[in-house]
């Protein structure tokens, strides 16, 4: 069956209005580019098709599927359980917030609850996958801008702490498989503890130290700031999520709506923007790494002895027919999970709402105007993860 | 979750699924609901997190109803198959959701619903990926294309009653076994 076949009409939309600046009266022809698949700085296999009248970009449209591996149809013909490892390889930098989202949708679907020692954990975790997601993001948002390798690199020697940190608790750096229904797999190894204070205690020396070099940066103020602003009611409409959204100047942030988790017992501020362009975007990983930090602090502090998983059958076991939409604040925006059980050990339905995916229905509309070395840096600040894009 | 009496004040013709409090709203009303739902400040749910199609074969069940002599008579009930098309509405401005709003078609056959991309930007790649793996059609979308899989590809591979090929990267080689195994691919 040829999909065009059977496509109904639909009445045809008048072609979007493109602006075209042209500094001089020379008649170009438009050239059309592929980037990608294989250009370094689309962050993995993503192509952007696009139209350029001399170095502006007139028209991009983003090509996906490059990884695409049909995750949700795996997911249907297994257990519950068996799925949670196959979610490490959605966003492969933040594998432990994957984990939270799709153990915390079986949870609401099954009704089993997760330990407190747990819940301390799982903040504790999330918190950290922040710390290294944002801190390897603005790393390789300098990178597109030009400073190749060295600040990106003292963004991964910070990252390595972390990814240490991860290695102890679950046994992977990445592919950490570390939540389960109902807790956490395994209790954390003595000393854990003692270790994340440090690692924590000693990251504002590093964002300091990254802020002075690069946040008063002339290169960096004059390649980002009013480079591919996003006006709020279109974040708003087209389902932005996560720092994106907030750099737009839109206070939604899912760890404060939502009260997932424990998040409520911690104190830390909701950072914004105000002009939404690749600078506020930036600027807003910088700050959101300080309010992790403080929450990883005040976790540290209070976290309770006491089991990790409850008594819980982890194995085949079958949820009562229903529906569940679960969702995080995960580094990248609004990590959601929708199940549909129909009664057996399997989901009869199971859906990734990736934050990735949907953050590029603006890609178009914030690059158009600016030139092409521009939208490097602006689907740079958008912060992608291909794994995630193409499911 | 949310209050239901509203919205079903305002559109009688939703049907509101107690079970899954979700709102079934005929395809023909659907878009008129969808900018309702935005634009009036009561609801104002701006914000379509995650839209998703679920996929329901045809179901027959046997059942044995016994009658008042004694007998037992078999009856069988037939339950269409059909789509179903699930949006989540949230509210960025008065914090609120979700608000679970389905589409369905009428059987399995030429599946067309109304598509809220004129109302929420936020569907629009993933309206094109349930036109891709579902085979849904949205009427009204912008730029209804595979989204994942190539443009070539001829199948809707999420369907339940979908069937992946033997060998995804079937390509003979001048081997004896491979070439075997060509011959007998070919005389199927």
């Amino acid at each position: 069956m040829n999909p065009a076949s059977t496509l109904p009409e639909s009445p045809v939309l008048p072609p979007r209005d493109y602006q075209v600046y042209s500094g001089d009266d020379l008649a170009t022809n438009v050239l059309e580019v592929a980037m990608g698949p294989q250009h370094p700085s689309t962050h993995g296999v993503f192509r952007m098709d696009v139209s350029l009248d001399g170095e502006t970009v007139v028209k991009l449209k983003p090509v996906f599927g490059y990884l695409h591996r049909n995750h949700e149809k795996i997911a249907e013909n297994v257990t519950y359980l068996s799925s949670m490892p196959y979610t490490d390889r959605l966003d492969y930098f933040c594998s432990m917030t994957n984990n939270w989202a799709y153990a915390m949708t079986v949870e609401k679907l099954t009704g089993i609850a997760v330990p407190e020692r747990a819940e301390y954990i799982r903040v504790i975790m999330a918190e950290l996958t922040r710390l290294q997601n944002h801190a390897s993001l603005v790393g390789f948002f300098v990178n597109d801008l030009g400073a190749s390798g060295t600040p990106l690199l003292y963004a991964m020697r910070e990252r390595e702490h972390i990814l240490d940190l991860f290695e102890w608790a679950s046994g992977a750096r990445m592919m950490c498989n570390y939540f389960r229904f109902g807790g956490c797999r395994n209790d954390l190894p003595p000393g854990w503890l003692q270790q994340c204070r440090k690692v924590v205690d000693a990251f504002p020396a590093f964002m300091d130290e990254f802020e002075k070099l690069l946040t008063e940066n002339e290169i960096i103020i004059s390649r980002t700031q009013k480079v591919g602003i996003l006006p709020r009611p279109l974040a708003i409409n087209a389902g932005i999520t996560g720092p994106m959204l907030r750099a737009s100047g839109v206070d939604y942030d899912i760890r404060k709506v939502d009260n997932y988790g424990i998040y409520n017992r911690f104190n830390f501020r909701v950072p914004l923007g105000e002009v939404g362009d690749c600078y506020d975007r930036f600027m807003l990983r910088l700050l959101e790494m300080h309010e992790s930090v403080s929450i990883l602090k005040q976790a540290l502090d209070s976290i309770p002895e006491g089991p990790v998983i409850g008594d819980v059958k982890a194995r085949n076991f079958r949820p009562k027919v229903g529906e569940a939409y679960g969702r995080i604040e995960a580094p990248k925006g609004e990590l959601g999970f929708f199940l549909v059980s129909d009664g057996s050990p399997k989901p009869y339905r199971y859906r990734v709402r990736p934050p990735s995916l949907i953050n590029l229905t603006v890609l178009e509309d914030m690059c158009l105007g600016h030139k092409i070395a521009d939208a490097v840096i602006i689907l740079g600040s958008v912060d992608i993860v291909l794994g995630e894009v193409d499911r | 979750m949310s209050d239901p009496t509203p919205i079903l004040a305002r559109f009688p013709v939703i049907v509101h699924d107690t079970a899954t409090d979700a709102f079934i709203v005929p395809v023909a009303q659907a878009l008129e609901v969808a900018t309702w739902l935005r634009d009036d400040p009561a609801q104002a749910f701006d914000y379509a997190s995650n839209v998703t199609g679920i996929d329901y074969l045809p179901l027959e069940k046997k059942l044995k109803v016994k009658q008042p002599d004694g007998t037992e008579v078999e009856t069988v009930s037939n339950r269409p198959g059909y789509f179903e098309v699930v949006y989540h509405l949230y509210s960025m401005q008065r914090k609120a959701g979700p608000l679970i709003l389905k589409q369905r078609t009428e059987g399995r056959e030429n599946p067309l619903v109304a598509s809220l991309t004129p109302v929420y930007r936020g569907a629009e790649f993933q309206e094109r990926e349930i036109f891709d793996l579902f085979g849904i059609c949205f009427k009204g979308h912008p730029d209804l294309r595979r989204i994942l899989m190539w443009d070539e590809f001829e199948d809707f591979p999420m369907r339940k009653d979908y069937i992946s090929p033997d060998d995804y990267e079937y390509e003979p080689t001048p081997h004896d076994s491979v070439l075997a195994e060509a011959r007998k691919h070919y005389s199927k």
